[in-house]
């Protein structure tokens, strides 16, 4: 690879991987996102490989594998350019029909298409699809144009072409003020205005200085800094640069958790191209800037997306956060001016330098500006990750979007801000997306989880998840949170098990409030949200448990029993068949019964049943 | 136990102690676990000592201070897999197996781990088995998967 070592190096480079790829008449993108690869992605780019071979298109064809283009319910996903034609839930059997009917004659296989159930029509091209129309894929667009793997892709897309806007034609002060004047807040979850972090890190006293990217994504339910980081690694390198040299930084950290090793692996080839190219190391573009990247891993600690408790982890510690009087962009790394932002927020640099702070401001609303990637996931239809203008409508989000309810059960609330947020009920899905709507309805936008919930999601047992979730994940060092969250969680163990009584809420709520306000860090802080924000909404749900000892949405065991409808039986003997605990009984053909006494109400019987016949109550 | 392979993998990451955990994640990825010779040999190097580099090991969840089993199960516990369905799978994983998530079984052929998200959120539940990822599992689907790979090395019916 060749050093760029100036503006008209990166100029002449990209003209030269443009010229290259148009040699390509058609090209093959299949999804290699960890989401495609739960459907086997891997053998269906080796299909195409075999079938190209075999046809000799290979000097014709380029068969890419690229990022997450998000609708990862639908993969794995294939999309054929230059027409646009968009395949999903392609099998390695459909491989050969693509080639000769659609690569080679241009033909549209209609069975590979997505179809709009409500119009009834196929859709061809995947900006057609509701999914996407509704979107503003500002991040996420070239996601599913490129290969990870290859700088030369990002550099033909325009990458790269920022910094070089920033380090040569722009003082590191004119950088800061273009990305306060942007509006851009924090991604990560707090919301804190980026350019006033980028400023104040400037001028804390101390050197060296260091960027920190956090992609230990600790919230459960929420996969877009993953996305992100796995799909257009060099976007984030290139914001990393610029932020770096904005504020005088020498050093970066790229930090992924151990459950992400694709986003860990593309984070570290980049980086290595980057090396290579001269986009990282000494005078980078021929400035006199100086700036690298390592990467480092987690080791399966929620806390450790907290700043304080993921500097200790980097530095090689036990991931314990610090009390905050001090901020970390004073004393961070080895107690050195640190500035640390989220994935996402570091995608976001690049686009405000190359179209202008004055473009991104004018995308969402007066408070919260540009787009927010969401992870639209749980009880709704078309899952994936949506990325959206800020200000859009929970309900836009879920029913235009999301397509609306999964299997004919009502959307009874949506969660968002992961453990330390809350649940919106449906009635006020009219509520704009952005950090102060969220706030004010009790939840928080966090990093951009959305879980919908249905009449099938117990409140009670969601709340018990998020404590429980977060008991386990205190590191144990203040008192509050340590046992505060234990009682919690005991409490609410007791109502899901039918043993709540009429004090149960009081204390509960007393609790909360204690943990809140005592806690030392973020964690413990928010940490009794999901707890408050159910009750504040969902209070019927919990009095059922306790009063009437029913579990309304069927969920918790001790509270619930399967039966089988005589009326919808078939008596196929299913789920005798595969009863563990040998509960069902029932001649062939005739309507089969389940023993209370031995059932253990796993629900392989409602699994496997056909005929939809077992209920829960 | 010979622990030359530590030596190798420290020297992958030039002795730095900002890649402990990485030096552990790839020990552990070599070995199975985390023997005590190996993290003997690791606080030798780094200049660390023993009980510091005892507590890095037990703080983080990744990290196993006994041999792992030949397969690993990993479910994943996140929001979205949890209202599909996830705590009924795993519990059914965990009776089947007869071990709780963090263990091992006693033939070594199992490990069983619940983790708080695998971000693979859009298609829960998610089940990974030995690094390769499933998803809208169900406790049929996951039985069927378990007693193939049992059946592999000719053990007992799951």
């Amino acid at each position: 690879m060749r050093k760029i070592k100036s503006a008209n190096d990166l100029e002449n480079w990209r003209d030269e991987i443009l010229a290259r790829q148009q040699q390509y008449k058609t090209v093959i993108t299949v999804c290699g996102g960890t989401g495609c690869q739960a459907y086997h992605c891997q053998e269906v780019k080796k299909a195409f490989q075999k079938e190209l071979a075999k046809e000799k298109m290979g000097e014709r064809v380029s068969l890419k594998y690229t990022g997450c283009p998000g609708f990862c319910e639908r993969g794995p996903l294939v999309t054929i350019f230059p027409q646009d034609i968009f395949y999903q839930r392609v099998k390695v059997k459909d491989v050969p029909l693509i080639v000769s009917e659609t690569v080679q004659r241009g033909k549209k296989i209609d069975h590979l298409l997505f179809e709009d159930e409500r119009a009834h029509k196929k859709i061809p091209s995947a900006r057609d699809i509701p999914f996407y129309r509704a979107q503003m894929r500002l991040l996420l667009s070239n996601n599913d144009l490129i290969d990870p793997t290859r700088v030369e892709d990002y550099v033909a897309k325009g990458g790269y072409q920022s910094l070089a806007k920033a380090l040569l034609q722009m003082t590191p002060s004119e950088v800061i003020k273009e990305v306060k004047a942007s509006g851009l807040k924090g991604r990560g979850g707090a919301g804190y205005p980026t350019g006033k972090k980028w400023e104040n890190c400037r001028n804390a006293p101390g050197a060296p200085k260091y960027v920190v990217c956090n992609c230990d994504e600790g919230d459960p339910g929420a996969f877009m800094d993953r996305s992100l980081l796995e799909g257009n690694p060099h976007s984030i390198l290139e914001g990393m640069l610029i932020g770096a040299y904005a504020i005088g930084a020498s050093q970066g950290f790229v930090y992924v958790r151990h459950e992400y090793p694709l986003a860990h692996k593309n984070a570290q080839t980049a980086i290595n191209q980057a090396r290579r190219a001269g986009l990282l190391g000494q005078n980078i573009l021929g400035s006199s800037f100086d700036f690298d990247v390592e990467t480092a891993k987690g080791g399966g600690a929620f806390v450790c997306g907290e700043s304080t408790a993921l500097i200790a982890s980097i530095e090689g510690k036990v991931g314990e956060p610090r009390g905050k009087q001090i901020h970390t962009v004073t004393q961070g790394l080895w107690g050195k001016p640190t500035n640390l932002n989220n994935v996402e927020t570091w995608a976001n640099i690049p686009l405000i330098i190359r179209q202008g702070s004055e473009w991104f401001s004018s995308i969402g609303t007066e408070k919260s500006k540009g787009t927010k990637i969401f992870s639209l996931v749980g009880k709704v239809k078309n899952t994936g990750l949506v990325e959206v203008p800020m200000g859009i409508t929970l309900k836009e989000i879920i029913f235009d979007i999301g397509g609306g309810p999964q299997d004919g059960k009502a959307i009874k609330a949506v969660q968002t801000g992961g453990p330390s947020g809350g649940c919106i009920p449906a009635s006020l899905f009219e509520l704009p997306v952005d950090f102060d709507s969220l706030s004010r309805a009790g939840s928080m936008m966090g990093s951009g989880g959305m879980i919908v919930m249905d009449e099938g999601t117990c409140m009670v047992d969601v709340a018990r998840y998020f404590i429980r979730f977060l008991k386990e994940e205190s590191c144990g060092k203040c008192l509050p949170c340590r046992e505060g969250l234990k009682r919690m969680g005991e409490i609410l163990d007791g109502i899901t098990e039918g043993k709540g009584n009429g004090e149960s809420l009081a204390l509960l709520e007393e609790l909360a409030h204690v943990v809140a306000d005592a806690s030392l860090c973020g964690l413990g802080k928010t940490a009794p949200n999901p707890v408050l924000s159910a009750l504040r909404y969902f209070r019927p749900e919990f009095e059922a448990h306790i009063q009437q000892k029913k579990c309304p949405a069927a969920v918790c065991t001790p509270l619930i029993q399967y039966s089988i409808s005589e009326r919808s039986c078939t008596g196929c003997g299913a789920c005798r068949k595969v009863c563990p605990t040998h509960a069902v009984e029932g001649e062939k053909k005739q309507s089969h019964r389940i023993l209370a006494q031995l059932c253990s109400k796993c629900g392989s019987c409602k699994d496997v049943c056909k005929a939809n016949a077992v209920m829960v109550q | 136990m010979n622990f030359q392979t530590v030596e190798g993998i420290i020297g992958k990451h030039q002795g730095k102690k900002t890649a402990l955990i990485s030096i552990l994640h790839d020990i552990q990825d070599r070995y199975n676990y985390l023997p005590d010779g190996a993290l003997r040999k690791v606080a030798q190097r780094l200049q660390m000592d023993l009980p510091n580099l005892y507590g890095v090991a037990t703080f983080y969840k990744s990290f196993s201070l006994t041999p792992k089993g030949k397969h690993s199960i990993t479910l994943c516990c996140g929001t979205a897999c949890h209202v599909r369905g996830g705590p009924k799978l795993l519990r059914e994983v965990s009776k089947v197996l007869n071990i709780e998530p963090g263990q091992t079984t006693p033939d070594k052929t199992f490990s069983l781990h619940a983790v708080n998200c695998l971000g693979v959120c859009a298609i829960g539940p998610v089940m990974m088995v030995d690094g390769k990822y499933y998803g809208e599992m169900n406790w049929v689907k996951a039985r069927r998967l378990l007693e193939k790979l049992n059946n592999h090395r000719g053990g007992r019916k799951v």
